[in-house]
């Protein structure tokens, strides 16, 4: 693949794995295993058979009609939303622990920020007997109390993150740190595109099989595989890596990332990561991510908890870096108007992250002809209460 | 040859070195400290330059690191306060941090500004081999400076071997896999572990770090390695009212 990682890990000038050496013997282990196993016949099987039997795949591409007469161009909506636990998060979750299986760990550790990866997480190790801690930010779990919850609900063991600010990078800081400590018989599911090869490019394989399907249903839908535009949110940017996957290389396809620019990308409480943030070492690659002079990291704001992290996967930086992908952002405001747009007109409520990429549809001039994809990333019953309180239903 | 290697090629056992971070528990005692423990007989200095998000850090660490940030600790700050360190203090000092804070302020910069300050080492555990190599190893050579490398109870000798020939004073021996502030707990195993890293003959000798907090810990680590690191139990001690005063003390009962 043009776009995709080199021996090294890095893609461009991005990626690498920058971790201190106890880290090392994990790491190295899946680099060394992690392709070998993903492509081998009987996990291919395991994992084909779960997504469709377990999750609920493939999820639909639905045609949505009114959305296409008010922006003027056929809007496809691939409905992530549908999977089991309500977003993409699964994909990644099942092809982790199926890894985590076969290199026989017995222990299971993963980060959240707004839950949707640590209720994933909890829902695979449940469903495959193995032990689970989910790391969470002190402050997240007091805002997602719910997804808190149905995590224990689910046999895991919630952590509270209270180092540094309480958020999703802390909870990442612990979880490395956790894994610092039980280096043999530990696998951490990171939730994201982030974090040190071999994971953003092994979490963009489990997430692409978004793109596969995509193609295959818009070849029925509209005779071509390929559309003008595919679309999605980026925090991490697992979702949108996934949507973006199997067209990276058909370059007729025009790639648009949505990030979150808050309150405003200049108001100092945004997550808009390429436009504030500079090339540097985050979580176990370089990537860009939003940081201070002296390079510590700053704190993002975004309504959305799962868009609120500093950085961008490395492949996105790349992506964003040589121009492939456009990376734009749109606030709180906007997404919170189209969220409840996208209710009133197609009868979905999406979550918040997701409704930053409608959002979007909104500045963009398209052709009538133009096919246009947006990935549904979740579902917006966990943003029921932001929703209500914001609209004053 | 810079300090470290002049240390250890005079000295073969029984050394010890003391990490601490900059600007905690107040902004601008980094020299003042430096001094302090050179005097209480301390062989070198590990001066942290704090992180925001420290993850080979133990809670001990971490919170040194998050108050020296507030106070207004940066790497121009304590590049600042060394200016003077050599009219105060002789013995070998290493910077010790994480990768992001030096890349920002460049990498070829940070390497001559520690050398014209006096500074002899560096340790920055998420700085990979590879990308030290390839990218940055000259930028240290021309400086004369020492990238410290660490070792762990599951590090390969193939690894071990690769380290030990791109070292050039001393590799840094994790007591065990973890986040500084921990116990050392010497089991079977962990000796099993320091005998075979004697076995190996490196060309570096082996200073042993984390979990290394009392006289026992320390003495215990000296049978096997050329010294050892007190971090998190002196940086607890810093802590404390009247810390300057406590230093010798504290010095004498790791000894």
């Amino acid at each position: 693949m043009k776009y995709g990682v080199n021996e090294q890990g890095y893609y461009g000038d991005f990626g690498g794995a920058y971790i201190p050496e106890m880290l090392y013997p994990n790491v190295e282990e899946l680099r060394q295993q992690y392709l070998t196993i993903i492509n081998d016949d009987s996990f291919k099987a395991e994992f084909n058979q779960l997504l469709k039997d377990y999750v609920g795949r493939p999820s639909p591409l639905y045609y949505a009609k009114r959305y296409s007469e008010k922006y003027g161009a056929n809007i496809f909506f691939k409905r992530e939303d549908l999977n089991h636990t309500g977003s993409h998060k699964i994909n990644n979750a099942i092809g982790q622990i199926l890894l985590a299986k076969r290199l026989n760990k017995k222990r299971i550790i993963a980060e959240t920020g707004a839950g949707q990866h640590g209720v994933a997480t909890a829902t695979v190790c449940a469903l495959m007997g193995i032990e689970c801690v989910v790391y969470m930010g002190e402050i997240d779990m007091a805002r997602q109390a719910p997804n808190v919850s149905r995590m224990k609900m689910l046999g895991a063991r919630v952590v509270p993150a209270v180092s540094g600010s309480k958020t999703l990078k802390d909870a990442t800081n612990e979880a490395l740190r956790d894994w610092i400590g039980n280096p043999v018989d530990t696998h951490y599911i990171i939730g994201s595109v982030v974090g040190p090869y071999p994971y953003p490019d092994m979490v963009a394989r489990f997430q692409s099989i978004i793109s596969l399907e995509t193609k295959k249903q818009l070849l029925e839908h509209t005779g071509k595989e390929l559309p003008e535009y595919v679309m999605a949110c980026v925090g991490g940017g697992s979702n949108a890596m996934g949507m973006f996957y199997h067209f990276l290389d058909d370059e007729s396809v025009k790639l648009v990332a949505v990030e979150a620019a808050g309150k405003g990308v200049e108001s100092g409480h945004s997550a808009a990561t390429t436009f504030l943030g500079k090339e540097g070492v985050l979580h176990g690659s370089r990537t860009i991510l939003m940081q201070t002079d002296d390079g510590q990291v700053v704190e993002p704001y975004s309504i959305s908890a799962g868009l609120d992290y500093p950085g961008i996967g490395p492949q996105h930086a790349h992506l964003f870096k040589i121009n492939r992908a456009q990376y734009v952002s749109v606030t709180d405001d906007e997404a919170l108007q189209a969220g409840l747009l996208c209710c009133q007109l197609e009868g979905i409520i999406p979550a918040i992250e997701t409704a930053h990429a409608l959002a979007q549809l909104e500045k963009m001039k398209f052709n009538p002809a133009d096919n246009v994809v947006v990935c549904i990333s979740g579902r917006g019953d966990k943003d029921l209460d932001t929703y209500i309180k914001y609209f004053g239903y | 040859m810079n300090r470290l290697n002049k240390l250890f090629n005079t000295k073969k056992d029984n050394l010890l070195s003391i990490y601490y971070t900059a600007g905690y528990p107040e902004l601008n005692t980094t020299v003042d400290i430096a001094e302090a423990l050179e005097k209480a007989g301390v062989d070198f200095l590990e001066v942290g330059f704090p992180y925001s998000d420290p993850v080979a850090d133990g809670p001990t660490i971490q919170h040194s690191s998050e108050k020296a940030l507030e106070s207004g600790m940066t790497l121009n700050l304590l590049f600042e306060q060394l200016a003077d360190l050599r009219k105060r203090v002789t013995i070998p000092i290493l910077l010790m941090g994480y990768a992001n804070p030096m890349i920002q302020y460049g990498v070829e910069r940070f390497c001559k500004k520690a050398a014209e300050v006096g500074v002899d080492g560096v340790i920055v555990p998420d700085l990979p081999m590879y990308e030290y190599e390839s990218l940055y190893a000259n930028y240290f050579k021309a400086n004369n400076l020492s990238n410290i490398f660490l070792v762990t109870p599951q590090t390969s000798e193939e690894r071990i071997r690769k380290i030990d020939e791109l070292s050039n004073s001393f590799i840094y021996l994790l007591s065990s896999s973890s986040i500084t502030g921990g116990n050392l707990q010497v089991s079977v195993n962990i000796e099993d572990y320091y005998k075979r890293i004697k076995a190996m003959q490196l060309k570096n000798p082996a200073i042993i770090g984390f979990g290394i907090s009392d006289n026992k810990s320390f003495s215990k680590a000296c049978e096997y390695a050329a010294g050892a690191i007190v971090g998190s139990a002196f940086v607890k001690l810093l802590g404390t009212d009247g810390y300057m005063e406590r230093i010798p003390a504290f010095v004498k009962t790791i000894r």
